[in-house]
């Protein structure tokens, strides 16, 4: 402590200050301060002077009571400090506090006056260099996401019933012993396939995405697991790595990810199809216990067989109905009855084709008759209206009409129609036409105007 | 997987499949006898496949070795129990 300048200039201050109140508290044997003073005075001192401090070491002597605080002694090399996390802080923590972990504590000093021992209220603890990793990490996440690569539509069916098994993990880990016992017990014929690869250090990361790329290609198995223990962050920052991220998912078997524990998540566990929450509950995940399959089996084969003892019942019983049936006992009278059917139908059929055909027939004529009909009334009715006309029109036009009333028509020898007494005339013969027969009649002579009636009879009568 | 197996005959996911698709149709009620019949046969040998299967009771485990560039050398044999129980870490 003495090291830290700040430090002592905050004891050179409490001093100071002391001296300037003018009594110094326990300056003298006189006025002894009590210890409760005492400790209350550096207390103070210390809470003032270090209300945040982050400091790093080794959890040791680490207690979890049942209140729910936790108190552990954090140490290096040199020296050992006291540390408190209360409750509501350490449900808080995203690391879970181990024996030996190397971490680094947020808080602020304290003294614990009933023991006098001075202490660090934490209200954060975090693994040394994580904080660092974790951005990181939440970098990757984000970047690896917004490509898409975790989505949920990328993700394969993991096989119902696999028969080869990938496994990339170390063999020197207690990991594939649990893994292959469980899977013994549960899937006893499986084939597994184990790649060996470091699953921690700076080369872990490559050496895992190369198994990965060779158990894909080409495809070999029917499922790919890859699984490591539980660690620190650092640990498992192999399963964190991008080029991890991507040989899952340009794996085109069906993969799972078992890294850690139930509380760790990696990258990894996205990027894969199922993250298992551990390697042994990979293990259960990836095979259904075979005893479950071998029921089920034997249920399809149960099935198929009473279908089948189904279908001979209802066969049975159809043939011992059929049986039953008149035709298997006068086989010949069925037959002569539905002939006798069959030549009735076919009467019928006869029957209702021909009186469908006159019936169309005799529409049909009575259809070409009407039409006739009404063209040809219709035509005579008007021509001998006309013709009437006409007839009338000529009679009235006719000479004889006019002879009836009467009157005659006078020509001259050579047949032309007189129409006015001439002298010349006199002496010559004149043929009278009348409405019944002719006349030849001589002229006597030739009246002035008005001639009379008389004259001209007289005429008539030479 | 179809891919590694077509040599040895169906998978046991295919023929379970196929043994489920048969067991369904044949209860469907509208399959003559003969067609029944043939399906019944037909199911069997994929229960035998499935069953066979399922019987097999011995581990097979190789382990691929990597070499520097990646490559696959020889497998090796790889019994679990006497193994180093250490932790990964």
């Amino acid at each position: 402590m003495a090291e830290d300048p700040f430090v002592e200039e905050q004891e050179l201050d409490f001093w100071g200050k002391s001296r300037m109140e003018g009594s110094t508290p326990g300056g003298s044997a006189e006025k002894p301060l009590s210890v409760g003073e005492l400790t209350r005075m550096v207390r103070g001192l210390l809470e003032a002077g270090f209300p945040q401090v982050w400091v790093e070491g080794e959890i040791s002597n680490l207690r979890s009571p049942s209140s729910g605080h936790a108190y552990f002694t954090l140490k290096d090399e040199k020296a050992v400090i006291q540390v408190v996390l209360f409750r509501s802080d350490a449900a808080r923590l995203p690391i879970r506090l181990r024996e030996g972990a190397a971490v680094v504590v947020r808080g602020r000093l304290t003294v614990f006056e009933a023991r006098g021992q001075y202490q660090v209220v934490a209200t954060d603890v975090q693994a040394r260099g994580e904080g660092a990793l974790l951005e990181r990490l939440e970098a990757l996440k984000k970047k690896l996401a917004a490509e898409g690569l975790f989505d949920a539509a990328r993700k394969r069916r993991l096989p119902l019933f696999p028969e080869r098994v990938g496994l990339v993990t170390s063999l020197k880990g207690a990991v594939i012993q649990d893994f292959l016992r469980i899977l013994e017990r549960r899937a006893p014929g499986l084939e597994i396939l184990v790649r060996d690869v470091p699953v921690q250090g700076a080369q872990a990361a490559k050496a895992i995405a190369a198994a990965i790329r060779a158990f894909n290609d080409p495809p070999s198995v029917d499922v790919l697991v890859i699984a490591r223990g539980g660690g620190s962050l650092e640990d498992l920052w192999p399963f964190n790595e991008e080029l991890v991220a991507r040989a899952l998912a340009d794996c085109r078997l069906p993969t799972v990810s078992a890294v850690g524990h139930e509380t760790d998540f990696t990258i990894a566990d996205l990027a894969a199809d199922l993250r298992a929450p551990t390697p042994s509950a990979a293990a259960e995940l990836i095979a259904r216990d075979w005893s479950d399959w071998r029921g089920e089996v034997a249920q399809l084969a149960r099935r198929a067989e009473r279908a089948v003892a189904r279908m001979l019942e209802i066969s049975r019983e159809r043939l011992v109905r059929v049986a039953g049936n008149p035709f298997f006992c006068e086989p010949s009278r069925m037959i002569l009855r539905w002939q006798q059917m069959l030549d009735e139908q076919e009467e019928a059929l006869d029957r209702s084709l021909r009186r469908a055909l006159s019936l169309k027939r005799e529409r049909w004529e009575s259809l070409v008759r009407h039409w006739r009909a009404v063209r040809c009334e219709e035509q005579i009715r008007r021509l001998s209206e006309r013709v009437g006309q006409w007839a009338a029109r000529l009679a009235s036009l006719s000479p004889e009409s006019t002879l009836g009333r009467g009157y005659a028509i006078a020509f001259d020898d050579h047949g032309r129609i007189l129409r006015a007494a001439r002298s010349d005339l006199i002496g010559k013969e004149v043929r009278l036409r009348l409405a019944s027969g002719r006349l030849d009649v001589c002229v006597l002579r030739l009246v002035a105007e008005e001639t009379r009636a008389g004259e001209k009879a007289d005429s008539e009568n030479v | 997987m179809a891919k590694t197996e077509t040599e040895k005959g169906p998978t046991f996911e295919e023929a379970f499949r196929n043994l489920q698709e048969i067991v369904s149709r044949m209860e469907s009620g509208d399959l003559a006898l003969e067609e029944l019949l043939e399906r019944y046969e037909e199911g069997m040998r994929l229960v035998k496949i499935c069953s066979d299967k399922l019987s097999l009771a011995e581990q097979k485990i190789s382990i691929l070795a990597q070499g520097a560039a990646g490559g696959e050398s020889t497998a090796s044999e790889f019994r679990g129990g006497g193994a180093d129980e250490s932790a990964a870490h």
